[in-house]
């Protein structure tokens, strides 16, 4: 779509800007074969580039492998380390075992529905990719609605997971479900809606665009959208049915929620591709909040590529984070978290972002104007989230941290030993 | 401009394929005898309770806040349905476009501030 090319050299060996290779392949394809197949193979060139070389290897080996040992780490036991060179093989292993398990499908269960469901989950998987750009002139299709495109294509995994509860006959995958949806669908409202904050700054639904808005402006979007950027991650999380928010599948109260009924390669699909759209939403947050491909002037030297891999990783590192750390939440806290907080936060967000946006245009204010922005908004997301928390009645609990002599005792108390007894 | 879409509709196609694939050579592996012939034993098609045997029909009831939700989200997802337009074309309509939108929402929070009163937003 950008007309001037963005770095000096347009050398097929160039990896700074893999595009050349692609623009050398389309030339050669055209010289030689029929009119349409440069067009047809230009979209394959992305999918092989980025699903295959970039998605599929790092949700092998850092989503299934990585996050397994990280977590096995946060949790003081090993996790996966005998398969291979430090368990290395680990997910290759897993792939063979499921592959060849005999696929059983339950008395009573809907058979169509239940074989289609993992197609309708992973298709979306490789789609997401399509608009998400890897550098200036590397990105599948960036048409000019990317983000809506983004929003609208992993909305189906919802109607998948719904699909496959409901296909299984079974109470517990029903139970699942029926959660998922309701998950999703609140969490899809306060999401959308602080997104909405980043649309009227750039002013542009492109992702492309919206990376280059940062560049232009020498800001990160989460500067300036700081309570955006913590909605989208809790969405993100909660829509992905990730630990502290994963009451879907949630294995002490439903057995194994919507995939209780799932194994072989259908249960393995619908487990890689998870770990897909994790990286998906990892990648999605670093464009939209984290500046994408750029770094502050650095993407002329550093391949822009490897910095947006760089930004999805350390992302999706924070989302394995959580999950080691956090407890599973009740389905009340968390509805309460999506339609009491989250929501009403992220509207409050959205009417002080119209109006700095409007001020900023109304008045012709410079290009500068953006870090008061950031500095009021930052201040603005603190109090917001202290202050609603306040409103809906939460009080900091008041335990003590350090022993203290109690008198009667004849002796010290140990933090938390008076209130996690007795009562 | 429209063609990028073009490429959208490939991809569609092979992102169908992709995991059609995959069952498809799971399928397939039993033909080579790697895979069991399905099925191999009819307890397997039991339907899974921890061992239990299963009473009454699958499809049972369930809480009816899920209905609520529902209600909710459609209430909120239409919104911002209309909302994004204006986001895009901030710039042009300006003002006037701002104060519109803010009537616009009013509306959405009278409901929504009804929704909460009523206890919708409560789970059990």
């Amino acid at each position: 779509m950008s007309g001037a090319p963005f770095l000096a050299t347009e050398h097929w060996w160039d990896l700074r800007d893999l595009s050349n290779i692609s623009r050398e392949i389309l030339e050669f394809l055209d010289r030689v074969g029929p009119d349409w197949l440069a067009y047809v193979v230009s979209p394959l060139i992305g999918f092989v580039a980025a699903f295959l070389l970039f998605v599929l290897p790092s949700q092998l080996f850092v989503g299934v492998y990585g996050e397994r040992r990280l977590i096995g780490r946060m949790q003081s036991r090993l996790g996966p380390n005998r398969v291979g060179k430090f368990g290395l093989l680990q997910p290759i292993a897993d792939a063979i075992k499921l592959i060849q398990k005999e696929a059983i499908t339950p008395r009573g269960a809907d058979k169509w529905v239940m074989w289609t469901a993992p197609v309708v989950f992973v298709a979306p998987a490789v789609l997401v990719w399509a608009v998400i750009p890897f550098g200036p002139n590397m990105v599948i299709a960036d048409i000019p609605v990317g983000l809506v495109y983004f929003l609208a294509i992993t909305a189906l995994p919802v109607l998948a997971a719904f699909m496959a509860g409901w296909s299984g006959n079974n109470k517990y995958s029903l139970f699942g479900a029926m959660r998922v949806v309701a998950m999703a669908i609140s969490y899809e409202v306060a999401l959308v809606l602080g997104l909405l904050g980043v649309v009227l700054f750039t002013s542009t639904m492109s992702l492309q665009a919206i990376v280059e808005w940062q560049r232009e402006h020498d800001i990160w979007l989460v500067f300036l959208q700081p309570l955006a950027f913590v909605i989208y991650f809790i969405s993100a999380s909660a829509e992905l049915n990730r630990t502290p928010t994963d009451i879907a599948e949630a294995e002490s109260e439903i057995v194994a929620g919507y995939l209780t009924e799932y194994s072989g390669m259908k249960w393995g699909l619908f487990y890689g591709m998870d770990i897909g759209y994790a990286l998906a939403a990892a990648a999605f947050g670093s464009t939209v909040f984290l500046g994408g491909w750029s770094l502050f002037g650095l993407e002329e030297w550093v391949p822009p590529w490897l910095i947006l891999v760089a930004k999805t990783h350390l992302f999706y590192f924070v989302f394995i984070w959580t999950r080691g750390t956090l407890p599973r939440l009740r389905i009340d806290q968390l509805m309460a978290l999506a339609w009491k907080y989250m929501l009403p936060l992220a509207a409050i967000n959205l009417l002080v972002v119209a109006a700095e946006r409007l001020w900023w245009h109304e008045a012709g204010l410079g290009d500068g104007i953006v870090y008061l922005f950031a500095a009021a908004n930052i201040a603005l997301a603190l109090l917001l989230v202290v202050g609603w928390a306040r409103v809906l009645g939460y009080r900091p609990e008041r335990v003590p941290t350090r022993p203290r002599l109690v008198k009667h005792v004849g002796g010290y108390v140990a933090p938390g030993a008076e209130t996690g007894g007795g009562r | 401009m429209l063609d990028v879409y073009g490429h959208i509709a490939i991809l569609v196609v092979v992102a169908i394929i992709f995991p059609l694939g995959a069952l498809v050579t799971s399928w397939a592996l039993q033909f080579v005898r790697i895979r069991p012939r399905v099925p191999s034993d009819p307890v397997k098609e039991d339907t899974y309770e921890c061992g239990m045997v299963t009473e009454g029909p699958s499809l049972v009831q369930f809480n009816f806040r899920f209905y609520y939700v529902a209600l909710l989200f459609l209430l909120f997802d239409v919104e911002l349905v209309f909302l994004f337009p204006w986001a895009a074309v901030f710039e042009e309509v300006g003002t006037v476009g701002f104060l519109k939108v803010l009537l616009f929402l009013t509306t959405f929070v009278v409901g929504g501030l009804y929704a909460w009163r009523k206890r919708a937003m409560e789970w059990g």
